[in-house]
């Protein structure tokens, strides 16, 4: 049998959309989890509904209107296209935004859930200590939170590496430009080129196995801190 | 002398809070009072950590709020220490950094005198580099007391801070309280249901139902007001006595005290002639006869009185509150038909039998 020679294009562009993804998702997932946790508003659950959503909308109906708002009519691509000089879509850029909101629950999720486990308490203490409340976030309640950060972290990471159907849409499938891993194997099989996508999809098992497997371990080590 | 005044109005679902006091604050300062009176309310809009939409607190001459002017000084720069009820140590953090958390935050540099200082009066020396999760309770509460004190805070406020312990820790932690409050003089506000606390600690007493402050003045007066047991409850209308420990008795096994001429026998404590004891006596367990009927009376304690007033009870229409004189006063409880009988006049003089003693051991 004839060891395939395998193309790491896909694979590196795969991993660099899930870490450039996962950085996009904590800067905008922190303030969103931490706003669900503590806000009063009765409205709460629309919020909470809306962070839910891409976890069961099916990724065509998301790539769908992702495509239209990004493309060269779309109310986000169109002033880029003109300031820039291209759409969204079918870029990068394009691939990073759509994977933010692919993404997005299984950030927030467990970030709103340590937060909201936490609760006001030990940020109270560490006020009345002479903590700003930027201060109590960073050296009180974060630290606290570790446990959701590395979960929110890993599964934003994992979740983005696998993604197939926002990305089609959204991205098409270009070398070295949108073509991530999941397409590659796609194309393989419509390709009838079996042992390619054997050792893609094997791959991407053993590695998303791997790091599932080491974050249980590190939360098995780590103390959940409720107050 | 410090003086304290605020004035709050702050509504929470049903609950309405208003106050309005000025006070001088030193010592212990209790707030009393059944639960849901707005105790804690009252300290949390002390702390900065809740808000009264109407709102003014000053502190000596430093306006920490004033929402006529719009100021509102937010808690983290308030020069205040908060013991939460709860202790609420930072479970990340061991006891050393849990007690450096305030000190480095308002003492960036020069603040190891001050932390061996209080590490010492609260007893951490052996376990600052422990878990905050390996503590007993009162340990904890101890951590947390050291934590807030090295903030250098002007004003302590303490919610409740025994209530999550048992008896025999309450007891344990009590001595560390007047410790820290007899070397370091800083005014505290304390909230409690216990009388022993309030007994041990307590100098000053806001009396406070239904977010509002009823009473405010010393203890013996306040536990003395016979037309506040509405919002005391009726177990604790009576007299507070400053005693001096004479002598045990080791054949009755009883504790003899002193105070002015009178001497009193309670059932036997661990203490040492010449420990001062703050005792209670309730207004319903003083009996009065007209006769010093010592030899035929189970009673151990009957004090020769006079009768200063006699009025109706606001809480219950049988009863009658009489007020004696015995080198000071003395609240009596009786039936209206007891003092028909008994026909008492302003000035008659009468005997005060004494049926239960309640009392607190105080750390001199």
């Amino acid at each position: 049998m004839d060891i395939p020679s395998l193309d790491y294009q896909p694979i590196i562009l795969t991993l660099q959309l899930a870490a450039v993804t996962v950085l996009v998702l904590l800067v905008i997932g922190i303030p969103i989890s931490w706003w669900l946790a503590h806000t009063r508003t009765r409205f709460r659950p629309v919020f909470e509904a809306i962070v839910a959503l891409p976890l069961v909308l099916p990724p065509t109906v998301l790539g769908f209107y992702l495509l239209i708002i990004l493309g060269p009519h779309g109310w986000i691509g169109k002033p880029v296209e003109e300031i820039f000089g291209s759409p969204l879509s079918f870029t990068f850029t394009g691939l990073v935004i759509a994977s933010t909101f692919y993404s997005l629950p299984f950030v927030v999720q467990p970030l709103y859930n340590a937060f909201e486990a936490i609760g006001k308490d030990p940020l109270e203490a560490a006020w009345t200590l002479g903590a700003s409340k930027w201060d109590a976030f960073w050296t009180v309640a974060s630290p606290m939170a570790l446990r959701g950060y590395i979960t929110a972290i890993v599964l934003g990471f994992a979740h983005t590496l696998g993604e197939f159907g926002v990305v089609l849409m959204v991205g098409g499938s270009i070398p070295g430009r949108t073509k991530v891993l999941s397409i590659e194997i796609y194309d393989r099989v419509e390709t009838l080129d079996y042992s390619q996508a054997h050792l893609l999809s094997a791959g991407l098992l053993s590695f998303t196995f791997l790091i599932l497997l080491i974050v249980y371990y590190i939360n098995r080590k780590l103390p959940i801190h409720v107050s | 002398m410090n003086l304290l005044s605020a004035k709050f109005k702050l509504v929470l679902g049903e609950f309405t809070l208003k106050v309005e006091i000025e006070i001088p604050i030193h010592g212990f300062t209790v707030l009393f009072g059944p639960s849901g009176s707005g105790k804690t309310s009252f300290l949390r809009c002390i702390s900065g950590l809740e808000r009264a939409p109407e709102g003014f607190l000053q502190i000596e001459s430093e306006t920490w709020q004033d929402e006529k002017k719009g100021i509102f000084i937010p808690a983290h720069e308030r020069k205040i220490g908060y013991v939460f009820q709860e202790m609420r140590l930072f479970p990340h953090l061991n006891v050393e950094e849990n007690l450096r958390y305030g000190l480095k935050r308002h003492t960036p540099q020069n603040g190891d005198a001050l932390f061996s200082q209080i590490v010492d009066i609260m007893g951490l020396g052996s376990f600052l580099s422990r878990g905050s999760r390996s503590l007993s309770g009162g340990e904890k509460q101890r951590v947390a007391l050291a934590r807030a004190l090295l903030t250098r805070p002007r004003l302590l406020l303490m919610d409740e801070p025994l209530a999550a312990l048992d008896t025999k820790r309450k007891q344990e932690i009590l001595p560390y309280f007047q410790r820290m409050q007899y070397e370091l003089n800083i005014p505290i506000f304390y909230v409690t249901h216990s009388l022993n606390e309030v007994l041990q600690l307590i100098d000053t007493m806001l009396l406070m139902d239904q977010g509002k402050i009823v009473a405010a003045g010393s203890v013996e007066d306040v536990l003395s007001r016979h037309d506040l047991g509405r919002h005391l409850g009726h177990t604790l209308v009576g007299t507070v006595l400053d005693t001096t420990v004479v002598r045990q008795d080791k054949e009755f096994q009883l504790t003899v005290l002193k105070f002015n001429a009178h001497t009193l026998y309670v059932p036997r404590r661990d203490v040492s002639p010449g420990d001062r004891l703050r005792i209670h006596i309730r207004a319903e367990d003083v009996t009065l006869a007209v006769a010093p009927i010592e030899e035929q009376t189970s009673v151990l304690n009957v004090l020769p009185a006079q009768v200063i007033e006699t009025r109706p009870s606001v809480e219950d229409e049988c009863k009658v509150d009489v007020k004696l004189d015995i080198g000071c006063h003395l609240l009596a409880s009786i039936t209206k038909k007891s003092l028909f009988h008994l026909n008492l006049q302003s000035g008659q003089n009468i005997y005060a039998h004494i049926k239960a003693i309640r009392m607190a051991h105080e750390f001199d």
